[in-house]
């Protein structure tokens, strides 16, 4: 290490959330938790594969209210990382890396991630009654 | 003056400093692969953006369906192959996006590699789970 004195990390505790920072820390906890929830998937194609008991098990967890809780932060957490993720790629793409472009598509990713997210389980809910 | 370049010129001070910064970079962190892990994780996202969207679509159409119905939609032949894509490389951009948060955040060593290769395990084993379970459903079906 140079012995010169150099600007430190900022310290998270003092340090006023930015919508930015806040969503790069989300990017990653959503992505943390679909990979927990990956998992689940595959249980859900394992159950349909056995069929039989395996299968009804399953798809009473799912229609169970913890398992519908756990749906909907899933589709939360996965239409926040699909969205912010187009968001990323824009960016290694070169586009929109400037603060103002950076903070509208920002606020974009969380009004058209509720959007599709009520989308989604408005569709689900009416086709599964 | 060597003396400054941190790790230049080893511990006496005559030596000057003739190893570059890319000689000492090399095989450390990103010097052993450059850019592949970034390139990876960015061609996986690109697969799944259409993939998840497919997903979440064949999801809805199956809310409230039997097993028939559940088996006969993913052995489906493109069903099937599209589902098979979207497991291995969802588990494989799971992989990559973990393995950088355990580097940023796991700082002992040990638990560090045991993380890792936790990971690494399991990931591979949800994608050959995930494998067998779509080419039962789409075999028997």
């Amino acid at each position: 290490m140079a012995n010169r004195e150099r600007p430190l990390s900022p310290h998270l505790q003092v340090y006023k959330p930015q919508i930015t920072t806040t969503m790069s820390i989300l990017h990653r906890i959503t992505g943390v938790s679909l990979a927990l929830g990956g998992i689940s998937l595959v249980w859900w194609l394992m159950s349909i594969a056995i069929g039989g008991e395996a299968f009804a098990f399953a798809s009473k967890q799912w229609s169970s209210p913890l398992g519908l809780v756990f749906l909907f932060g899933f589709t939360l957490a996965l239409v926040y990382h699909l969205l912010n993720g187009i968001r990323h790629l824009l960016w290694d793409a070169g586009w929109g890396f400037d603060i103002p472009t950076a903070y509208k598509t920002g606020y974009s990713v969380f009004v058209v991630g509720f959007v599709v997210t009520g989308l989604i389980w408005f569709c689900g809910l009416r086709g599964g009654a | 003056m060597s003396g400054e370049f941190p790790g230049g010129g080893g511990q006496t001070s005559r030596a000057p400093a003739f190893r570059t910064p890319l000689k000492r970079a090399r095989g450390l962190g990103s010097g052993k692969s450059g850019t592949h892990h970034f390139w990876v994780q960015r061609v996986t996202a690109i697969i799944l953006v259409p993939l998840v969207v497919w997903f979440i679509l064949v999801l809805l159409s199956l809310v409230g369906a039997d097993l028939e119905a559940a088996r006969s939609t993913i052995a489906r032949p493109w069903n099937a192959i599209l589902f098979a894509i979207f497991l291995v490389t969802l588990f494989w951009h799971a992989r990559l996006g973990l393995q950088v948060v355990i580097e940023d955040y796991v700082h002992k060593r040990s638990l560090e590699l045991a993380l890792q290769l936790l990971v690494t395990f399991l990931c591979g084993l949800g994608a050959i789970a995930s494998l067998y379970a779509i080419a039962r459903i789409a075999f028997t079906a």
